[in-house]
């Protein structure tokens, strides 16, 4: 049987085409065949500048994994060079129409493209604003109360959580940390609602790191539970100022916008004093994006009247909200306000809930 | 302008900032209705229900003890009660009798019947501490079932005030012969029955039968792990819709104890459910402040609205869906002339396709491919006739 020569799988496959050409010999007994296949590879050879790629080709095709994977180094490396020429083409094309080149296109990213959320707080919204002016918050953020918070950990801690737990109290001002000799939290809750602490935080440990965190508003308020991950401590951290002092920091929330994204918020800026001491110069982050909180705590100074320097102090950790829970801290039997179900909030890359 | 948009609702909701918010799912609008000019927490709505079979006004129960009367007819608040005292607990049900009486609960277990006039209940009785729910039977509207914590299922019949009807005995002991505990959150009257079927906080469900001898419940379902807060029954009478706090809606069969399937969405606990009593949807609502209406067919989500405060309690009103029925005949009678031309080009076939008949016109339109056989004058000449009936 005469294998029908197609020209278009002699122009592609270079190395394949050399492999071919001894089963050709083989199977097409005809001398003339032969000789014509050659010069016609040869000049194939010679005209190979570059290789054309017709579209019923495809790389995945080849069944050899080393000469696959070398044709498809050549496809990339064609489609960046046609990048390349595009992008240059395009910059002449800016630099030649001077002040009349149309403006940069704004690349795509996963914010740009966040899905329409409709809890998106409104600033000028009266029922939201009562909702919030009269929730849990409302002693603190009406200057009744000032923040004292009790950090302890899962039972048993191992040294980097106690480092994280001693840190985060340096941060925090009013922090306690005490040590969990293996207390149930049900009963811990009411002996410190009676001492008057308004948060409990606790550090879950997890084979000796800390993974996750608890966060607690006392008298009777919501709590919410976090997945850590990340967490720096001072001395593995690079270019660092000196220990923070006892001047209460700053602090910056940064992109909570949708209401639960506001509740978080707010929880955040309970645990610390309401003035802060702009003499101590220190300011925490809390930044939230694509659902995760970021938390940094920084030591600033002006240096003019445009120049700023900033200088990292203290832990960086990364928090993961995954659940919020109206009441105090009781697993099996309250009342979830949200709860991250990972199956049907995460499938849209584009949706983010906070 | 306000009574306008009150009879366009078909969903009324019950806030925590005391908001009554009404919904109307056709043009995807909600509305605000409030009483005072001043928002406060007092009065959060604890407990809603028609005040009338004919469902044009509305009951509210708050955290400060009054019961006010919302009008849906002139869209406004014509009148408010006090009915009890806030020390004794929020009200955790509500219904209205016939001769206008309104029966009142409260958690601390105080049963009370208003009459119009006077300022005092006209019965009271004790059901026990810590009333989570309180029930009016659909059927027998003197009988009022009520469970809380630690306090089974009571069965009470209002023209006999001193003991209860039926009380439930709670379950046997489990392996250890330790006493079960025993939580009702939520209760529902089967209809066409004696039955009433509970949800507990330790997500278990019962269906308990005072007709029967035994005080236990007939059938026990479990479900999920955590507590179930909200029960509803779809007009069926086969199934019961259930929700807990994390925010899982479960459709379960109550002749085989199964469960039939979940209702996916919800991101917060369930507050109140409510079944359609003709359609088959189902309204939830929550701490997630979202209203979703699903169908109970596909389990599929078919409304969903963001309202702002965290909502307690929902109600449907079975008269707007009447709007909706009137558009869907308009365009199935356009789809049968329709289709009626296609059956004439076409070859017949055989066997006709087994539909649901919920309405009249699937029926017809069932009549009328076993017409097909017959000749097309006569066809189109019975359905006029069945158009014009």
């Amino acid at each position: 049987m005469d294998i029908t020569e197609v020209p278009v799988s002699e122009d592609s496959k270079g190395k394949k085409k050399k492999n071919k050409k001894p089963k050709m010999k083989s199977k097409a007994g005809n001398g003339e065949a032969e000789k014509k296949q050659q010069e016609v590879v040869v000049v194939e050879n010679m005209e190979k500048s570059e290789p054309a790629f017709p579209p019923s080709f495809s790389v995945s095709e080849i069944k050899n994994k080393q000469r696959r994977h070398f044709m498809f180094m050549k496809l990339k490396q064609e489609k960046r060079k046609q990048k390349m020429q595009l992008k240059k083409k395009k910059k002449k094309e800016r630099e030649a129409l001077g002040d009349k080149a149309p403006p940069k296109e704004v690349p795509k990213t996963i914010e740009n493209q966040r899905v329409y959320d409709e809890t998106v707080v409104d600033p000028e919204d009266e029922e939201v604003a009562f909702d919030e002016g009269t929730d849990e918050f409302s002693a603190y953020f009406n200057g009744l109360t000032n923040p004292k918070v009790l950090i302890t950990t899962s039972d048993r801690p191992r040294g980097r959580t106690v480092r994280f737990c001693e840190q985060l109290a340096t941060v925090i001002p009013n922090a306690h940390v005490y040590y969990r000799r293996g207390l149930a939290l049900k009963r811990v809750i009411p002996q410190c609602i009676a001492r008057d602490f308004t948060y409990l935080i606790v550090i879950n440990e997890d084979r000796k790191v800390p993974n996750g965190m608890v966060l607690c508003h006392l008298p009777d308020g919501p709590t919410a539970h976090f997945k850590v991950s990340s967490v720096r401590l001072r001395k593995e951290m690079k270019r660092r100022g000196k220990d923070p002092t006892e001047h209460s920091p700053e602090v910056i929330l940064n992109n909570f916008t949708t209401r639960l994204g506001h509740s978080i918020g707010r929880l955040f800026a309970a645990l610390f004093p309401q003035d802060p001491q702009f003499v101590g110069r220190q300011v925490a982050t809390f930044h939230n994006q694509r659902d995760f909180i970021f938390f940094r705590f920084h030591r600033y100074i002006f240096k003019n009247e445009k120049r700023v320097g900033i200088q990292e102090l203290g832990p960086r950790f990364t928090l993961k909200l995954r659940s919020l829970q109206k009441g105090t801290f009781d697993s099996k039997f309250g009342e979830y306000e949200w709860v991250l179900k990972r199956h049907e909030m995460d499938a849209c890359r584009r949706k983010f809930q906070l | 302008m306000m009574a306008d948009s009150s009879r366009l609702c078909s969903v009324w909701l019950g806030s925590e900032t005391g908001i009554l918010k009404g919904v109307s799912l056709g043009r995807k609008q909600a509305f605000n209705f409030c009483n005072t000019r001043q928002l406060s927490r007092d009065q959060e709505v604890r407990a809603l229900c028609w005040a009338d079979p004919a469902q044009s006004e509305l009951l509210l129960g708050s955290v400060d003890g009054t019961v006010r009367t919302f009008s849906t007819e002139k869209g406004a608040f014509t009148e408010a009660r006090r009915c009890g005292e806030p020390a004794e607990g929020c009200f955790t049900g509500l219904a209205a009798l016939s001769g206008s009486a309104t029966v009142t609960c409260v958690e601390c277990g105080t049963l009370r019947v208003w009459r119009e006039d006077s300022s005092e209940p006209a019965t009271q009785l004790h059901a026990g501490q810590n009333v989570c729910r309180m029930r009016q039977s659909p059927v027998h509207r003197h009988k009022v079932a009520t469970g809380g914590k630690d306090n089974p299922l009571k069965i009470w019949d209002l023209q006999r005030p001193e003991s209860p009807a039926f009380t439930a005995k709670n379950l046997r002991d489990d392996w250890l012969d330790l006493r079960r505990p025993h939580w009702v959150r939520d209760m529902a009257f089967i209809p066409d029955s004696d039955k009433v079927v509970t949800c507990t906080g330790y997500h278990q469900v019962h269906v308990f039968d005072p007709a029967s001898p035994q005080r236990r419940p007939v059938l026990e379902v479990e479900y999920g792990e955590y507590p179930l807060t909200a029960l509803s029954l779809p007009p069926g009478g086969q199934s019961v819709v259930v929700g807990n706090t994390h925010g899982q809606i479960a459709v379960l069969d109550l002749r085989k104890g199964a469960v039939r399937g979940c209702l996916k969405g919800l991101a917060g606990g369930v507050r109140a459910l409510q079944c359609h009593s003709s359609q088959p949807v189902v309204a939830s609502c929550g701490l997630d402040r979202f209203l979703r209406v699903h169908s109970l067919e596909d389990r599929k989500l078919l409304h969903k609205v963001y309202l702002k405060s965290r909502l307690n309690c929902v109600l449907l009103a079975s008269r707007e869906e009447a709007g909706q029925a009137a558009g869907e005949a308009g365009s199935q009678e356009v789809k049968e002339e329709e289709e009626d031309e296609v059956w004439d080009a076409m070859e017949r076939v055989e066997e006709a396709p087994k539909r649901k008949t919920t309405t009249e016109e699937e029926e017809e339109e069932e009549q009328e491919e076993e017409e097909v056989k017959k000749k097309s004058k006569k066809k189109k000449k019975k359905k006029k006739e069945a158009f014009e009936d």
